[in-house]
């Protein structure tokens, strides 16, 4: 137990004599959780959009400042031609062409149909998606209108009405993506840190040479390892706990669950995390190699959370992989309590996977490190 | 006191695949004695060592040190043994007495015991005013003199040092000397490789490594006269001349 302390001693001793290390740790992560939680947004704001007018009616105008009216767009003005147009969307200069056709108003009066064309730049397929459907949104809600307008009052009244769904969003009222988005990246924050120290600070060992010194020594290997693991355990709930204060203070993210059965979750949770890098450092020789495997596994852990893409909507192979993914779990678990307010109960089947998951992994890192060659 | 073995190798051998780094060694390292174990660069000094600290296993052989087998009870020979490598193995962003708290500490000393070892150090090297500075700023004889105090701490019965005095300039050499005479002394046993003849000289014995075998083993006056020559050097060279 003595030794554990002194190893303990030691390893906190160095963390915080490195003063290059140190912001590092601290700093940085806080303000990737305070930009990126402002920055990775799925709401499509400002989206550029331009019109060709061929009719010039006031029933044309109406529907131009319709789109002028919206948060959403960003009303550039208008091109004479479809190729003038074009030539912009190839410059990337517009993201929406509205081409409203000769004759609209008066077609429309006659109750003829009357097609408008859009053209979306779909390089970033899903915004291009979230674009038609406010363009479609604006498009009906004006056809509504004119219909009425356009009508005789006698027979307005014989319009059929229209089925209106009204939406009530659980557990996120406001689509608030800020309260989706901070629980995620606080989570990725929490596992990159403490994979990166763990997983670098025992192949350092093996680079400046003390790791054989450590090894020609009495120490137990489980001494040695719950020693050099036991302060990046810590680090992990500091982290964690600065997190969440910037959660609650700067993003007013609700915590309806319990914070006691957050911790309880991360103090597993960051043993699967730890043990990974000590793995990763058993198998390798320099920080280098250590950090590239490292950052292999971050990036698909990251990629396959469901925090930028829905689990649901990947292929069912790739819905497997996420089976294995620990930054999964905790993104989950965090979205459960935080938001929906989950119980221990309710949390019980991902904490079980995450229990097998450390001992797997911590199996793995003990067996795989070896003192005698 | 003086004839019994603290090391005894018989056969030892070590492969690397299709490569033997050691082929069948076999000598004894008697208590209190300051064993020189010498060769050229390669020739398979450093893997032998590792063998006899516990972090190499042996391909075949029989080796006991400190009476307890390397095969079976690495971990006992661990906790009677000291080592101070090439590569200094203090940590060089701790001071001089984070560092001897730490090797203390890891080999069981009381705090109190550690902190009596820590005052004396202090007094016999003359410590006083670099106690607190950190290792990595100290020159490289003062790093080797403190790695080398911070290998005896637990009071070991073997110290193993791997060419503890390579670039450092002669009389840091000499006073290293110095400790090591005194240790042995003490009674500890001290089985040291190095590249320099004249420390060779040093040693009660002295064994000559060439490719992997002992190819003369005796203390520095009987090799002089066996190969008729008069300093260890020209002993060295005309063992690997041979061999050439």
């Amino acid at each position: 137990m003595n030794t554990i302390l002194y190893i303990i001693q030691k390893e906190f001793r160095q963390i915080f004599r490195n003063k290059g290390m140190l912001p590092i740790i601290f700093i940085l992560p806080l303000l990737q959780l305070l930009i990126l939680s402002n920055a990775a947004t799925f709401e499509i704001k400002n989206i550029k959009f331009s019109y060709i007018d061929n009719d010039k009616t006031s029933l044309s105008r109406v529907l131009i400042e319709k789109f002028d009216a919206s948060t959403y767009f960003h009303v550039m003005t208008d091109f004479p031609s479809i190729k003038a147009a074009n030539v912009a969307m190839s410059k990337g200069e517009v993201d929406v062409i509205l081409e409203i056709p000769r004759n609209f108003e008066r077609d429309l009066s006659n109750q003829k149909d009357t097609d408008l064309s859009i053209t979306i730049n779909a390089i970033d397929g899903a915004a291009a998606g979230v674009q038609s459907v406010y363009i479609n949104q604006i498009v009906q809600s004006f056809n509504k209108k004119v219909k009425v307008s356009l009508l005789p009052p006698s027979d307005a009244i014989n319009i059929p009405k229209d089925i209106v769904t009204i939406p009530s969003f659980w557990y996120n009222n406001t689509l608030n993506y800020k309260t989706f988005m901070v629980p995620g990246i606080l989570v990725l924050l929490v596992t990159m840190i403490t994979l990166f120290l763990s997983g670098m600070n025992i192949v350092r060992e093996k680079e400046i040479g003390t790791l054989e010194q450590m090894n020609v020594t009495p120490i137990k290997k489980y001494q040695f390892i719950i020693g050099k693991l036991f302060p990046f355990w810590i680090i992990g709930f500091v982290l964690l706990t600065i997190g969440l204060i910037i959660a609650k203070v700067v993003f007013n993210t609700p915590m309806i669950g319990s914070l006691g059965l957050i911790y309880f979750y991360t103090a597993i949770y960051l043993l699967v995390i730890l043990g990974m890098g000590l793995f990763i450092s058993n198998f390798t020789d320099t920080q280098q190699q250590a950090m590239f495997i490292a950052w292999f596994f971050i990036v698909i852990f990251i990629l396959m959370s469901g925090l930028f893409t829905p689990i649901e909507s990947m292929p069912y192979w790739a819905q497997i992989l996420t089976e294995f993914n620990p930054i999964k779990y905790f993104v989950e678990i965090m979205r459960m309590v935080m938001l929906k307010g989950s119980s221990f109960i309710d949390i019980l089947p991902l904490l079980i996977k995450t229990i097998i998951y450390a001992v797997i992994m911590n199996g793995l890192a003990v067996w795989s490190y070896k003192k005698t060659n | 006191m003086k004839d019994t073995n603290v090391i005894q190798v018989e056969n030892l051998t070590k492969k690397f695949g299709d490569f033997t780094a050691v082929n069948a060694i076999t000598f004894e390292v008697k208590k209190g004695e300051i064993f020189g174990f010498l060769g050229a660069n390669g020739a398979g000094k450093t893997t032998a060592m590792k063998m006899l600290i516990g972090i190499s296993k042996p391909t075949s052989g029989n080796a006991k040190v400190a009476d307890f087998d390397v095969f079976t009870n690495s971990e006992d020979i661990k906790k009677n043994i000291g080592y101070m490598s090439q590569k200094f193995a203090l940590y060089d962003d701790l001071t001089v007495k984070e560092n001897i708290t730490f090797f203390g500490g890891i080999y069981g000393l009381s705090r109190k015991k550690i902190e009596e070892k820590r005052c004396l150090l202090v007094e016999e090297l003359g410590l006083h005013n670099i106690v607190n500075e950190l290792v990595g700023s100290l020159p490289l004889g003062w790093k080797q003199k403190i790695s080398f105090s911070v290998a005896l701490l637990h009071e070991p019965k073997i110290v193993f040092l791997d060419e503890p005095t390579g670039g450092v300039d002669p009389i840091t050499r000499r006073q290293f000397w110095e400790m090591i005479y005194k240790a042995s002394n003490n009674g500890t046993t001290v089985f040291v490789t190095t590249h320099y003849m004249d420390e060779a000289e040093y040693c009660d014995r002295v064994s000559i490594m060439v490719e992997g075998k002992i190819e003369a083993l005796d203390t520095p006056k009987k090799l002089k006269e066996q190969f008729k020559v008069n300093s260890m050097n020209d002993v060295f060279l005309k063992l690997a001349r041979n061999i050439e």
